[in-house]
C-alpha cells in the first residue's frame, strides 16, 4: 500500500516535472543561442495558455489550439526579438533583462485588458477525460498525455538540433557565433528564428498546463520562477540539464507534499539553494560560468 | 558626479555649462539638498499619504540603487527585505507588544541578517545569475510567508497592530495626524540617505563602482570582490528593511504582497526611470512613478499597461532614467 502510495506520487512528481521541463526549455534555449534573459518568460507562457482558450473556444477542438496558439505566439516572439530585443544586442546584459521585465510587466496587463481580472477555467479536453488502471492505481489519463507530449518534444527538439543542418548551424552558433559570422552565416537571421521557435515552445507549454493549473493573468509569475529553478538547478543554456533538472525538481517536490503539503512549493526553492551552496555553476553547468 | 568632476570648458553664459555647475553644486550638497526637498514635498504633492508613500519607496529605491546602480548587480529579490523587515516589525509587536523602537530595530536586524544568508548564496553566482537566485530566493520567502499563516496571517496580511503615538522623553508626536507622520519617518529616511553618503565617498564606495565598471580588472587589482558585493547586498537590506519597517507603521497591517515580487518590480521600474547609479534618482523615480500612478488611476484602472510601456521606452531610448538623462545634459563636453 505505502510502496503504491510512493509509486503514484513518483508519476504525479514525473507530470509536474514535464511541465517544468517545458517552462524551463525555451527559456534555455533562448538563453543559449541569444544570451538574453527572458524575463517575460512567464507572461508568455501565460500568453500561450491563454492563446490556447481562445482558440479551443472558437474551434471547439483542443487539437487546433495545441497547433494553432505556439504558431501564433511564437509570431508574437518573432516581433517581440525583430523591435525590442535586437537593439539591445550590442548593450549590457541587463539591459535585455529589463526590457523584457518591463514587456512582462506590459503583456500581463494587457491580458488583464482583454480577459479580465480572474482566472478562466479551462476544462480537460473531452477525448482525454477520465483516468487510467496504470497496475498501481489510477491515474487520470490526461497527465499521462502531458508525460507523453513533453516525451514527443524532446525527442522532436533532440531531432531537430542533432540530425539537421539547421540543427547543427543553432549549436555552432551557440559556441561561437563570431566564427559563424565569418562563415558567412547570417547570425541575426538566426537569433530571430531561434527566438520564435523558444516563445512557441513556451506558449506550447502553457497550452500544455493549461487544464491543470489555474489559467489567470498572474500565471506567470510562479512559471518565471520555476523556470529560473529548474534551469539554475540543470545549468544555464543545456537543455539537457533543463530536461533533467525538470523531472527531479517535479520528483522532490511530489514526495514532499505527500509527507508535508505545506513545504511543497518551498522545497523546490531549498532545493535549488541546496545546489547553489554546492555547485553554483549547476549539475550541467559550465565551471566559468558558476564560481 | 561627485565634486570632483571636471569643470565644462564651455564658453561662460551657455546655458549647458551653467546647467552642469548646477548639477555640480547639487551632488556636493546632495544630502542636506535631498532632504530639505523631502521637507517641503508633503505641501507640494496633492496629498500627505502620497508624500509618505514617495518617502517610504524613495528610501527602498535608495537602498536598492546601493546594489543595482553603484555595485551593477541587478537584483529581482528585494521585495524579501522591504517585507520582512515590516514583518518582523509588525509580529514583534503584534505578538509580543514590544514597544515601536525595538520592533523597528527588530525588522531591519532581521532584514540584515536575512540579506546576509540570500547574499552569501547569490553571490556566489555571476551575471546574470544574480538576477534569477536573487527573484527564486524571495520568491521562497514569499512562499514561507504563505504558509507561516498562524505567524504571519498567511493571505490576509498582518494585521492587529498600530503604533499610534511616539512618546519621546519631552515630546510626543501623533502617528495619526498624516504631517506628524511624515516628519517622523523622514528622521529615519535623512539617517538612510546620510549613511549612504557616507558609504558611497568612503573607499567601500569607490572598490564596488569599480566592481560595476570592470568586475575582472577590480578583482585583478586585489580586490575581494565577492566580500564587498556581499557587504553591498548586506547594507542595500538593512535600509530597505527600514523602508520595510516604515511601511508597517505606517499601513497598520503588512499586506502579503509586500514579499511579492510585484513589489520587486515596482521598485525596479522607479530606480531605472529616475536613474539608477545616481543619488537623486530614486527618488525622482519614486516621485514621478508614484505620481504618473496618482493621475493614471484616476480615469483607468489599466494604468499598469502605460507605466510598463513607458519603463520599455526608457530601457531602450533612456537608459540613464530622468537624472542621469540631466547629468548628461549638464556635463557633455561637445
Amino acid at each position: 500500500m505505502e510502496m503504491q502510495l510512493i509509486g503514484m506520487q513518483l508519476l504525479s512528481g514525473a507530470v509536474l516535472g514535464a511541465i517544468l521541463v517545458m517552462t524551463a526549455l525555451g527559456f534555455t534555449i533562448i538563453f543559449g543561442m541569444l544570451g538574453v534573459v527572458n524575463f517575460a518568460h512567464g507572461a508568455l507562457f501565460m500568453i500561450g495558455a491563454y492563446a490556447g482558450v481562445a482558440i479551443a473556444e472558437q474551434t471547439g477542438s483542443f487539437w487546433w489550439a495545441l497547433l494553432v496558439a505556439p504558431i501564433a505566439v511564437g509570431i508574437i516572439g518573432l516581433l517581440i526579438e525583430r523591435f525590442l530585443i535586437r537593439p539591445l544586442y550590442n548593450r549590457p546584459a541587463d539591459d535585455s533583462i529589463l526590457l523584457t521585465f518591463g514587456l512582462g510587466y506590459v503583456l500581463v496587463e494587457g491580458v488583464r485588458i482583454v480577459f479580465g481580472n480572474d482566472g478562466i477555467p479551462f476544462s480537460t479536453p473531452s477525448a482525454l477525460v477520465g483516468v487510467v488502471n496504470v497496475g498501481i492505481g489510477y491515474f487520470p489519463i490526461y497527465r499521462l498525455f502531458v508525460i507523453a507530449s513533453v516525451v514527443l518534444i524532446l525527442v522532436l527538439l533532440w531531432v531537430g538540433l542533432e540530425k539537421t543542418k539547421f540543427g547543427l548551424i543553432v549549436r555552432a552558433g551557440s559556441r561561437d557565433p563570431q566564427i559563424m559570422r565569418v562563415l558567412g552565416v547570417d547570425m541575426r537571421k538566426l537569433w530571430f528564428i531561434v527566438f520564435g521557435i523558444g516563445v512557441g515552445l513556451t506558449a506550447l507549454g502553457g497550452i500544455l498546463a493549461a487544464p491543470m493549473r489555474n489559467v489567470s493573468p498572474e500565471m506567470g509569475t510562479l512559471v518565471l520562477a520555476e523556470a529560473f529553478v529548474v534551469t539554475v538547478i540543470g545549468g544555464l543554456g543545456s537543455i539537457l540539464g533543463a530536461v533533467i533538472a525538470g523531472v527531479l525538481v517535479g520528483v522532490v517536490v511530489s514526495l514532499v507534499s505527500l509527507f508535508a503539503p505545506e513545504m511543497a512549493t518551498i522545497s523546490m526553492f531549498a532545493l535549488m539553494a541546496l545546489v547553489l551552496l554546492f555547485r553554483p555553476q549547476g549539475l550541467f553547468g559550465k565551471a566559468a560560468a558558476g564560481a | 558626479m561627485s565634486a570632483g568632476t571636471q569643470q565644462p570648458t564651455l564658453p561662460q553664459g551657455d546655458r549647458r555649462a551653467r546647467l552642469g555647475a548646477l548639477l555640480n553644486a547639487a551632488s556636493r550638497w546632495r544630502v542636506p539638498l535631498t532632504i530639505a526637498v523631502l521637507c517641503i514635498l508633503p505641501w507640494i504633492l496633492p496629498s500627505k499619504a502620497l508624500a509618505v508613500n514617495v518617502l517610504i519607496f524613495g528610501t527602498f529605491a535608495v537602498g536598492y540603487n546601493l546594489l543595482f546602480g553603484y555595485t551593477g548587480l541587478l537584483s529581482f529579490g528585494h521585495a524579501a527585505f522591504f517585507g520582512s523587515g515590516a514583518y518582523l516589525t509588525g509580529m514583534s509587536i503584534a505578538h509580543y507588544g514590544v514597544s515601536w523602537l525595538v520592533a523597528m530595530a527588530i525588522g531591519i536586524a532581521g532584514a540584515s541578517i536575512l540579506a546576509l544568508a540570500m547574499g552569501a548564496l547569490s553571490v556566489r553566482t555571476r551575471g546574470v545569475y544574480f538576477s534569477m537566485v536573487t527573484l527564486a530566493l524571495a520568491q521562497l520567502v514569499y512562499y514561507t510567508a504563505l504558509q507561516a499563516s498562524s505567524w504571519t496571517g498567511g493571505e490576509n496580511g498582518l494585521r492587529g497592530f498600530t503604533v499610534s503615538k511616539i512618546d519621546i522623553p519631552g515630546f510626543q508626536i501623533n502617528l495619526l495626524d498624516p504631517v506628524q507622520k511624515y516628519y517622523f519617518m523622514l528622521v529615519f529616511t535623512a539617517a538612510a540617505l546620510w549613511l549612504l553618503s557616507r558609504i558611497l565617498n568612503s573607499s567601500f564606495g569607490a572598490t564596488i563602482e569599480a566592481i560595476r565598471e570592470n568586475e575582472v580588472r577590480a578583482r585583478a587589482c586585489g580586490y575581494n570582490v565577492d566580500l564587498a558585493k556581499l557587504w553591498s547586498v548586506v547594507v542595500s537590506g538593512s535600509v530597505r528593511g527600514v523602508a520595510g519597517s516604515l511601511s508597517a507603521m505606517h499601513l497598520s497591517i503588512v499586506p502579503l504582497d509586500s514579499l511579492h515580487y510585484h513589489t520587486s518590480s515596482l521598485v525596479v521600474m522607479m530606480t531605472l526611470l529616475g536613474g539608477m547609479g545616481s543619488f537623486f534618482g530614486p527618488f525622482v523615480g519614486a516621485l514621478s512613478f508614484l505620481v504618473m500612478e496618482d493621475v493614471l488611476s484616476l480615469w483607468t484602472t489599466h494604468w499598469q499597461l502605460f507605466v510598463g510601456a513607458v519603463f520599455v521606452l526608457f530601457v531602450l531610448f533612456l537608459p540613464k532614467g530622468v537624472w542621469g538623462t540631466l547629468l548628461d545634459l549638464g556635463t557633455k563636453n561637445d
